[in-house]
């Protein structure tokens, strides 16, 4: 399998303090990664540096062939070839769905307008909220909302997508609308690096588990050899913390 | 007290108020625009550029605005006439416009800054996330949100530039003030103008208020 995202040595320092230290993984084309690991741990800053949304210091993370740290990188080209999906959903309040779905296709990729908005309204209907399409996003529920975001994300046609915390902002009984997007995502064969304590998503759903504690990466494994017998203390710890109930 | 011959008067008076709303507008228009380009410098990662905008603001927002307009009133054509050779007119109404413009611009670039620092850094990832560009994200994602927030405290600061209209007496302007005032001064009866004028900028100003509080609670809900 070739790869789609490969992350060498990076390190990243905000002031004195080093939020990431040395961090060395990949994914390959077609693969689900799951990253966990305790707040403050990392994981969202180092998902957020795939796309350069966080900048870093050492290291290089190529994606799909192009190195991001490089200062003549085009990075809204590549960003926009990177799907991307936010804990609190981040979609443009002042637009309806359609529009919100439209926007980047019309702007960005150069499409016209009635392409985008077809192509916008299909995803919608992918993810069962094409009823909606005229309404703003403060007008739905937040796991509705989140299912938008994806479908803005994918209108792009993205080579692959990273979610940080998707369902983290969600009550619990819509967590699972969103998760049901992601799983059929990932059966599709979607490349996917997704930051998430949703332990029964990456049992069901990951290839491998990446955890991360205090900025390392502790465990970079097949799901299975992690929730079977995970190597590193703290990873155990975690693990029956999160699964104790 | 006599206010029979206001009535006469008005046709006068409404060419003076032309004036003042069309120099408000203007000056309105221009100096949000370039309170804009200001607040965006302002917050720009270049010491330049936001050291720049910065200090534009704190040197606006130290001087009398009568200062400014009689300072562009008859600075400025010197200047043009010492950089250029020629002597250019510049006339009081541009005088007065480009004076209204630079100095308000200062206030407005204090509003326009709150209002972009006010939208959430993730609206800011979401747009990059997509490709947007600083400029299309700015455009299409940042401002419209900031705009429609600080709507109410744009229209605030306007109508008080619609009072500070009124200092352009001091280049001769007839303003709806000044031309009030001349009137009232050859029918010898200045303080009935003077009143009437009063009323005036208090009735615009006060139901502008208003609107603009029933505004603020439309745009809060």
């Amino acid at each position: 399998m070739s790869e789609m995202i490969s992350i060498q040595n990076v390190s990243k320092w905000y002031g004195e303090f080093q939020v990431l230290t040395d961090c060395t993984t990949s994914v390959a084309k077609g693969e689900v990664v799951v990253v966990c690991g305790p707040s403050g741990s990392g994981k969202s800053t180092l998902i957020k540096c795939v796309n350069a949304l966080e900048p870093f210091q050492k290291g290089e993370i190529i994606v799909n062939g192009t190195s991001v740290g490089n200062p003549k990188t085009n990075l809204p080209k590549l960003r926009s070839q990177v799907g991307m999906v936010f804990q609190h959903f981040e979609l443009f309040p002042h637009l309806t769905i359609t529009e919100n779905l439209a926007i980047a296709q019309i702007k960005v990729l150069g499409r016209g307008r009635d392409e985008a908005e077809a192509k916008g309204l299909a995803l919608l209907e992918r993810v069962g909220l094409k009823a909606h399409a005229h309404k703003h996003p403060g007008q739905l529920s937040g796991g509705q909302q989140q299912r938008v975001a994806i479908a803005r994300a994918l209108a792009m046609d993205p080579i692959c997508m990273l979610f940080d915390e998707p369902t983290s902002a969600l009550d619990p009984e819509m967590i699972n609308e969103v998760l049901d997007v992601m799983t059929e995502l990932a059966q599709e064969g979607m490349t996917m690096m997704c930051v998430t304590h949703e332990m029964g998503f990456a049992r069901r759903v990951a290839d491998r588990v990446i955890f991360m504690d205090r900025g390392h990466i502790v465990e970079d494994c097949h799901k299975d050899a992690f929730f079977g017998s995970p190597r590193s203390e703290r990873a155990q710890q975690f693990l029956s913390k999160i699964l104790q109930h | 007290m006599d206010f029979s011959q206001i009535v006469p008067a008005l046709p006068d008076l409404w060419e003076g108020m032309k004036l003042t709303l069309e120099l408000l507008v203007m000056a309105v228009v221009g100096g949000i625009a370039l309170g804009t380009v200001l607040a965006l410098l302002r917050l720009s990662s270049n010491p330049l550029l936001s050291g720049f905008a910065k200090g534009y603001v704190n040197i606006f927002r130290s001087v009398p605005l009568l200062l400014v307009i009689i300072w562009f009133y008859l600075a400025v054509p010197m200047l043009l006439n010492w950089i250029t050779g020629d002597f250019v007119p510049v006339g009081a109404f541009a005088s007065c416009l480009v004076a209204f413009m630079m100095f308000e611009a200062a206030y407005y670039c204090e509003i326009v800054r709150a209002g972009i620092q006010s939208i959430s850094r993730g609206q800011v990832n979401a747009a990059y996330a997509l490709g947007m560009t600083y400029g299309q994200a700015m455009r299409l994602v940042i401002l419209p949100q900031a705009f429609r927030k600080m709507m109410p405290l744009l229209l605030q600061q306007s109508i008080i530039l619609f009072q500070d209209t009124s200092l352009v007496y001091a280049v001769g302007l007839m303003d709806f003030l000044s031309s009030a005032r001349s009137r009232g001064d050859i029918l010898g009866l200045p303080h009935e103008f003077l009143l009437f004028a009063g009323a005036v900028y208090f009735m615009v100003s006060f139901f502008a208020s208003q609107m603009v509080k029933r505004l603020q609670k439309r745009l809060a809900v």
